[in-house]
């Protein structure tokens, strides 16, 4: 069975409909990015995944005994809560401390065990999110706007870390992501969300094209792939819907 | 024997301190020191009715307590901030707790002993209710120290991993309650927030851990229960306020000027 399937989920905060009659699958496996603008209810969708949210209407099924690796956005540690980086590996699995080495090795940040979380630079801090949500071998992979602040070689060595982690585990990634027309290349499928499904499909794949060349530079690898938006129709401005009353 | 009150009041001190120590960690972590403060202040209305009822001061201090807390909770972010939420609940309580008491015979002198505390006057069962509840809320915090932290550390987080920070936040508020009603013979209502801030503030330079600092925490209230009421008894000072100058002045000293200054 999928390891996530949504079907006809709306959500709505008070009178404000975020969500509506929204549907989506994720097999074994799958990479699946999700991009929209934001206000567009990319974060309320993952929230309902996790059951941050309760939807208002229809259905969100997880596969039993689903393990969820979920990165957030950013995480906010108080300057008053000490947590070296070696406990926080130990959250919410109590892993032997040789896999939280290990685990990190593979990160490409074999060196900071002992240290504390909040001396962390932001791009060591984001490779120890994401083996954090690995270290439990999960099998779905949940990234919130990850490549947010991340400069474009920053996001293309991301992308290529991910590709290869599926690649090693065949674990399935749903990712969402504001940037609406620059995708991982590696995306199976491709889902632009705006309250509802506005289109899908798969990303252009355009290594070869030498203006894209120029545009994305040499140094990302293929890592960044084009997505055409094919849009059947035209959103009203204001676009949310009101409730009336 | 002239020693068994000290006993007794260094006991109950001591039970209060570790209660007190890992809750007070979250307390800090979380920012919810004002949230402890109102929790507290309530607890005087509780006092009043138990008075008036004639029925336990601790279960009458512990529902109103857990009650403030729970509306508080409820009511956040509705119309108001959770500070003026607080502001208005807490210190309603505390002036109609006051009020309260007046109207009862008698008990001015005893006002004062709740407010304050009156850890010289701890029988033996008010030590054993100190010591459950202490205990009660060790227990708690041990068993669910993963979820806990967790979802102080990340709301989204914690439901990623199966949890619901909102069970959670009511164990917190649970805790809190109970704290606060064993905590009102030791130091009073007054300053049962201080017995949960300053012991974990002073533990937060030297940890390195969320745990360390946590254990530092109960140490270093412990040492303040003991230390307070030997210089509250040499020195014929209020015992309850003796023991948070101690702690106090164990916090000051621990925390390193970079630490206390602003950020750069």
């Amino acid at each position: 069975m999928s390891l996530i399937s949504v079907q006809n989920l709306s959500v709505a905060y008070g009178a404000n409909l975020v969500l509506r009659n929204v549907a989506l699958t994720l097999e074994p496996g799958e990479i699946v990015t999700i991009v929209g603008p934001n206000g567009s209810g990319k974060t309320s969708l993952l929230r309902a995944i996790i059951g941050a949210t309760s939807p208002s209407r229809g259905m969100i099924a997880l596969k039993p005994g689903l393990r969820i690796g979920y990165v957030p956005q950013r995480l906010h540690i108080d300057q008053t809560l000490p947590i070296t980086v070696e406990r926080f590996m130990r959250l919410t699995d109590n892993v032997p401390g040789a896999t939280c080495r290990t685990v990190l090795e593979a990160a490409g940040v074999p060196d900071l065990l002992g240290r504390q979380m909040s001396q962390l630079s932001g791009g060591q801090f984001q490779r120890v999110m994401l083996a954090r949500a690995l270290i439990n071998q999960p099998d779905v992979l949940l990234l919130d706007e990850v490549t947010r602040g991340l400069d474009q070689p920053g996001v293309a060595a991301f992308y290529q870390r991910i590709k290869a982690m599926r690649r090693d585990t065949g674990c399935a990634v749903l990712m969402i992501s504001h940037e609406l027309h620059v995708v991982m290349s590696a995306s199976d499928r491709v889902i632009c969300l705006n309250g509802h499904v506005c289109c899908e499909g798969t990303p252009a794949v355009v290594t070869s094209a030498p203006e894209y060349r120029a545009l994305f530079g040499t140094g990302t690898s293929g890592a960044l792939a084009l997505y055409r938006h094919n849009h059947d129709h035209e959103h009203d401005p204001p676009h949310r819907t009101k409730a009336t009353g | 024997m002239l020693d068994d009150f000290m006993t007794r009041a260094t006991l109950a001190g001591i039970g209060v301190a570790f209660a007190a120590a890992p809750l007070g960690c979250f307390v800090v972590w979380r920012r919810m020191a004002y949230f402890g403060d109102a929790t507290a202040h309530a607890a005087i209305l509780g006092v009043a009715m138990s008075l008036a009822m004639e029925t336990s001061i601790f279960a009458g201090a512990m529902a109103t307590a857990l009650l403030m807390a729970l509306t508080v909770t409820r009511l956040a972010g509705r119309n108001y901030a959770m500070d003026t939420i607080l502001g208005v609940w807490a210190h309603s309580a505390l002036a109609f707790g006051l009020v309260a008491v007046s109207f009862l015979s008698g008990v001015r002198l005893d006002l004062m002993a709740y407010l304050f505390g009156d850890i010289l006057a701890v029988s033996w069962s008010d030590l054993l209710v100190i010591w459950v509840g202490a205990a009660l809320v060790l227990a708690l915090m041990a068993w669910r120290w993963p979820a806990l932290l967790t979802s102080t550390l990340s709301e989204e987080l914690a439901y990623a991993s199966g949890l619901n920070p909102r069970r959670e936040h009511l164990i917190l508020t649970v805790s809190l309650a109970i704290t606060v009603a064993v905590a009102i013979k030791v130091v009073g209502v007054l300053l049962i927030a201080a017995m949960l801030i300053i012991p974990a503030a002073a533990a937060r330079a030297p940890a390195r851990t969320p745990e360390a600092m946590a254990v530092i925490a109960a140490v270093i209230g412990g040492i303040s229960a003991v230390a307070g009421l030997q210089s509250a008894y040499l020195l014929d000072t209020p015992a309850g306020p003796s023991i948070v100058c101690v702690a106090a002045v164990i916090c000051a000293v621990m925390t390193p000027a970079k630490l206390a200054g602003s950020k750069d």
